[in-house]
């Protein structure tokens, strides 16, 4: 049940959280630290004793549990970890941890109930990324989104009501089309069977007239499509990136987008694989068009949160690639994206906030030359926007170079358009550093460089970054354990084979 | 000792990656002794490994590998490297001349305020650059490709204070990274044909599997010339390297004009059976060739600027290794690389010298008479031209460009006009390089802006200094600029540092600038004679040991014109030179100028004006590219601002509230008005039924 230990501390802790506001504010961010703490240190444990814990005959499902819940239905408390959950489920409490770190001192009013939130919107998240019965899944879908709403409506900038609004009815809408699809798929196979079920692993696979299935499909696929989120469905995320507190951005960039891709890579692709290669051409060119139109759009901004928010629609067009490209290696690129970007995005959202705080203005045309002051934040930040424009050596280049790899035997027009998202890339990366940190610097500006815990979570995110640029071998085994699982084909023939 | 080999290069990295990790806390002394030490010690590393490769049979050629970087499935890439006698000599001249210029940067970069993070930058480059040439397949390859990019947009905006410095490393990132793109896919292209990276197995398969002129062969190729011409600075991409320059001077001779620029000739080498196999790409490799190293030697004659002079020679020399590689003569184009990495590094290093000693004054023309002054910059100077200018028998370019200029007339893939065009050039060359020396170092001293404000004893004033340095490096050259760089020279925060050969500021500091120059003026004319043509003692050391690793030229004729064209090459840059002190030097046109002086358009060039703006500007490629690239992309971003896809969802959301006010308003209170409704809706509903 180690599974539903995740997903219970950070739920209890949260609620000790708020309790132990009337404490002291300290103690509700040492308890929030240490719930994640705990939750991280056994993702860890399952991830390093891997075959030992695996308690699942599943091939590539290393631990699995599951309890009754409303049995007329077919409904389950069924949760299980493969090497994708895992993952993902690593991403977010390191993220996170970091998110906690980065608004330590941001966050003055009700500090309990902040991370309150944050713990049960995380705890949601944990929830989506092991859940493998559809109504449990949407249940917690449902979860993360709650708490997040209130993150960004009571501790956001300016603009936080309309944002943190928009933010919900998108993503409600659409999900209400995955709840009608969820139902329509029981519904399909109750129908052929007689018996409900919920199951994932009993709706795998099932026949469904083309024609349904397409339709079904699309509930799903539109959900995930708004979260990740491909263009042209993207525009709640500027406004709920920008207005949201420093850690409700990080948390937004570097793990709320990645339910979407790891829901279209867990389920519609698995549950639909037909509908799924015919809408494959359409995908595609949206994300090529994400990429580039968030790219440039990116470019165009002159808010320092916005121009981040924009960057996460270009790099979530080379995940929705990657995906529909359905091959080896374009699959474990876009898993590599999904936390390379949220590492590095997450770090630039982080500096943005340390700007915020310091300034109190996000405007670039207000900044300029701030290298003077604070040499080790521009540092850090130059080093976040390198790493977002893909160099050698960190892990956006291994997920983008991989994605583009197996993309390209699939679709190589494609694959030479998306290409071209590299050097807008490198146009807004560097645009960013130019406004805030290089140029004349400004007289009235005085503020403090960072400091021993914002150089501690930025250097744990930049160690990371390096490592899997150099080591990403632990990330992609652990990816393609689950890609072997469900039959994904390479994308190269065997050397020697070209022969 | 070759397992010795991935030492040098993560010495270097070693050292940056101190420095990073200190923060600038270091003092400067053991900066400079982390910055130069790595460096130092990598080329005596790579000087031991040479003597082992040189020393056995056959040059054999060593791999050493660091583990697996990407595995996934049947794709997998490792660290590992590859040396061979290209590798070889590139990494020599990379670590040694690296080296020097590492040196020279103590005394230049003193008293910087960024000084542990200038070193951090060029220790990173040095190993980047060291990946690049060492890697044994073309990711690993690609790694140390965008590493020195990035190295490279660091370096040039190093003094970030000013937004033009900034502006020219964006440009110098984004136009090399729109190459690079290419050249990915050309690697993905490789990679899923192959199923490799590995450089010699693509190279045996593409032998074994790809017809001459295949399609495949034609692509890949092409592609990886869009790299190698972003890299190198070539037509088209070659727009970056002048405005460049805005970088430090030891960066421009490390970087810009020794090492990094040669990457894409390096790249071109080393694929070269990809070339072979692809003749039309090789023929436009030649034609890029020919193309840049004339226009570029024809703009070098307009600039005003010493650097941007040396800039636009420095893309002319890497035009001639492009003609080299185009017509096969593959060993001629990398000895021309190391000689130019000597004479241009040289020309840099006499030129930063200068450029510090005249108070960062840039402009050749408020230059002059600095030859009795610096005595040894003066000399530096002249061999480092000389050898430009190919001066026969007594320089190293002598040798390296009479190679290449007899590979395009004589060589299988050569053709009369790629030896005409050559031939050319090298007039052009003698011509713009020895404008400079006559300008610079003869006549009388020109009114210096020295004398303005220069009290010597002043401390300098770190963030004045940088910033006043940084105004005046982007000068840029032509004579249709109106203002007066001198008015900004002269401004109160400009540089206060004494000329470091002269002064007091100690022996350290000259030692740091006459060493390089010294050992890079020797290496400048005795790094030819290791390869003479037959007429000329035939020695042929240095083609020996490429022929481990490259082909042969394939000569289409004996070299019965061999000892003609020898002596064109030779009367063509001597009469450059002639021609140069016929129209500049000082004491022949004094009339002239004295003339010119008084009707108010001093230096006035011996060509039509309107010829000499176009030159100066570069050819007006920086116009075109903005109104074809620029100027959209920007009117894009502007016309996107807002997101219009947003507007659809706020048209979705302000009709609901359209039509909630209209429901809110219908709402009255009135009972007639409901019961008016009431009764229109039961006539709608009845007619409806009765008329269906």
């Amino acid at each position: 049940m180690i599974l539903a230990w995740l997903i219970v501390i950070p739920l209890v802790a949260g609620a000790l959280a708020w309790l132990a506001e009337r404490q002291s504010p300290r103690l509700v961010r040492w308890i929030t630290l240490l719930a994640l703490g705990v939750d991280l240190a056994l993702v860890a444990a399952i991830w390093l004793n891997a075959p030992a814990v695996t308690e699942t005959p599943r091939p590539g499902w290393l631990v699995e549990a599951e309890r009754a819940w409303i049995p007329r239905f077919g409904i389950g408390f069924h949760v299980a970890m493969d090497g994708l959950s895992l993952l993902m489920v690593a991403l977010t409490l390191f993220l996170g941890l970091v998110s906690v770190a980065c608004s330590w001192t941001e966050i003055r009013e009700r500090v309990g109930f902040f991370h309150a939130n944050l713990l049960w919107s995380l705890a949601g998240i944990v929830g989506v990324f092991v859940a493998l019965d559809l109504f449990l899944f949407f249940f917690l879908w449902e979860l993360m989104l709650v708490p997040m709403y209130f993150l960004i409506a009571i501790w956001g900038h300016e603009n936080r009501v309309y944002s943190a609004i928009k933010f919900f009815i998108f993503t409600q809408a659409s999900s209400l089309l995955m709840l009608a699809a969820i139902v329509g798929l029981a519904f399909v196979n109750a129908s052929a069977t007689g018996e409900w079920t919920f199951n994932y692993f009993d709706l795998l696979g099932i026949d469904i007239s083309p024609n349904v299935a397409m339709w079904l499909m699309l509930g799903f696929f539109i959900a995930f499509a708004v979260k990740l989120p491909m263009v042209p469905l993207h525009t709640w995320l500027p406004d709920a990136h920008t207005d949201a507190p420093t850690a409700g951005s990080v948390i937004l960039a570097g793990i709320l987008l990645k339910t979407g891709a790891y829901g279209l890579i867990r389920f519609v692709v698995p549950l639909f694989p037909d509908a799924a290669l015919r809408i494959a051409p359409l995908a595609m060119t949206l994300a090529v068009a994400g990429i580039l139109y968030g790219a440039v759009l990116a470019f165009a901004q002159t808010d320092f949160k916005r121009l981040v928010a924009y960057t996460s629609v270009s790099h979530l067009g080379f995940v929705l690639l990657g995906v529909f490209a359905w091959n080896e290696l374009a699959l474990e690129g876009a898993v590599m994206e999904m936390i390379a970007h949220g590492l590095s995005t997450g770090g630039l959202f982080a500096v943005a906030g340390a700007l915020q705080e310091r300034l109190h203005t996000r405007d670039m045309s207000r900044m300029g030359g701030l290298w003077a002051q604070m040499p080790r934040m521009g540092a850090i930040g130059l080093f976040f926007a390198i790493a977002s424009l893909g160099l050698p050596g960190l892990a956006n280049f291994v997920a983008e170079f991989l994605v583009l790899l197996g993309a390209w035997s699939v679709a190589p027009a494609f694959t030479a358009v998306a290409a071209t998202g590299l050097v807008a890339a490198a146009i807004y990366a560097l645009v960013l550093i130019q406004r805030s940190f290089h140029g004349q610097p400004r007289r009235e500006v005085r503020a403090a460089d960072f400091d021993r815990r914002e150089m501690a979570y930025s250097a744990a995110m930049i160690v990371v970054l390096i490592w899997l640029g150099l080591q990403p071998r632990p990330v992609l085994d652990a990816a393609r354990a689950t890609f072997e699982a469900l039959g994904v084909a390479a994308a190269i023939p065997e050397q020697g084979d070209a022969q | 000792m070759q397992d010795a080999l991935w030492l040098v290069p993560l010495l270097p990295l070693a050292g940056s990656a101190i420095l990073f990790a200190t923060r600038g806390e270091l003092s400067d002394r053991s900066v400079s002794v982390v910055g130069v030490g790595s460096v130092g010690l990598s080329a005596v590393v790579a000087l031991a490994i040479a003597a082992g490769f040189l020393a056995a049979d056959g040059f054999p050629v060593s791999r050493s590998a660091l583990g697996a970087w990407i595995e996934s499935g049947a794709f997998s890439v490792r660290f590992g490297l590859y040396l061979d006698a290209l590798s070889l000599v590139m990494m020599l001249v990379i670590t040694v001349v690296g080296f020097l210029i590492h040196l020279y940067s103590v005394a230049y970069m003193d008293g910087d305020e960024g000084y542990s993070r200038f070193f951090a930058y060029m220790n990173l480059f040095a190993a980047s650059m060291l990946v690049l040439v060492l890697a044994d397949n073309l990711l690993l390859l690609y790694l140390g490709w965008e590493g020195v990019g990035l190295c490279s947009y660091l370096l040039i905006g190093f003094w970030y204070r000013d937004p033009a410095n900034g502006y020219a490393a964006r440009k110098a990132f984004v136009v090399t990274r729109a190459g690079d793109t290419a050249m990915l896919i050309g690697l993905i292209l490789l990679a899923t044909t192959f199923g490799t990276l590995d450089v010699q197995e693509i190279l045996t398969g593409a032998e074994q599997e790809w017809q001459p002129g295949a399609g495949l062969a034609l692509a890949a190729s092409a592609l990886l010339l869009a790299g190698a011409v972003g890299k190198s600075a070539q037509l088209p991409l070659q727009t970056w390297l002048p405005d460049a320059m805005a970088g430090p001077t030891p960066v421009s001779a490390l970087i810009h004009a020794a090492t990094m620029v040669t990457a894409g000739m390096y790249l071109i080498a080393r694929m070269h059976t990809l070339y072979e196999l692809a003749p039309a790409v090789q023929l436009a490799v030649a034609v890029v060739g020919a193309l840049t190293l004339l226009l570029a030697a024809f703009a070098a004659l307009s600039q005003r600027d010493i650097k941007r002079i040396l800039a636009y020679s420095t893309m002319s020399q890497i035009g001639y290794m492009f003609l080299a590689l185009g017509v096969g003569a593959w060993s001629a184009a990398v000895f021309h690389f190391m000689t130019h990495a000597f004479f241009k590094a040289l020309l840099f290093l006499a030129a930063g010298a200068l450029i510090v000693a005249m108070h960062h004054e840039q402009d050749i023309f408020r230059m002059g008479g600095l030859r009795r002054r610096m005595p040894l910059v003066f000399w530096a100077f002249v061999i480092g031209a000389a050898a430009l200018a190919s001066v026969p028998l007594v320089t190293s370019g002598f040798y390296s460009k009479e190679q290449i200029l007899a590979g395009a007339w004589s060589a299988e893939r050569g053709a009369v006009w790629l030896g005409l065009a050559g031939l050319a050039a090298a007039f052009l060359t003698s011509v713009y390089i020895f404008r400079a020396v006559f300008i610079v170092f003869f006549g009388a001293p020109a009114p210096a802006p020295a004398g303005r404000h220069a009290d010597e004893s002043e401390t300098p004033m770190p963030g004045a200094t940088a910033a006043a340095r940084s105004r005046v490096e982007r000068t840029s050259g032509g004579f249709s600029r109106g203002a007066s760089p001198s008015a900004e020279a002269g401004a109160p925060h400009a540089d206060h540092r004494p000329d470091p050969t002269r002064t007091a500021d100690g022996r350290r500091m000259r030692a740091a600038i006459a060493i390089p120059l010294v050992a890079l003026s020797v290496l400048s004319i005795v790094g030819g004679f290791v390869e003479t043509p037959a007429s000329l003692g035939h020695v042929a050391v240095f083609s020996g040991l490429m022929e481990s690793a490259l082909p042969a030229t394939a000569d289409a004729e004996s070299g019965a014109r061999e000892i003609v064209l020898e002596l064109a090459a030779a009367i063509v840059s001597l009469a450059g030179i002639a021609v140069a002190y016929w129209l500049f030097f000082p004491g022949t046109r004094r009339a002239t100028r004295a003339r010119a002086v008084a009707a108010g358009t001093p230096d006035r060039p011996p060509w039509p004006l309107a010829l000499d703006r176009l030159w100066a500007s570069g050819w007006g490629f920086d116009r075109i590219y903005d109104a074809v690239f620029v100027r959209p992309f920007m009117l894009a971003a502007r016309l996107l601002r807002g997101d219009p896809v947003d507007r659809f969802y706020d048209g979705i959301a302000s009709s609901l509230r359209a039509a909630w006010r209209g429901a809110a308003e219908s709402q009255t209170g009135e009972l007639r008005w409901y019961a008016a409704g009431m009764l229109a809706g039961l006539v709608i509903v009845v007619a409806v039924t009765l008329l269906l």
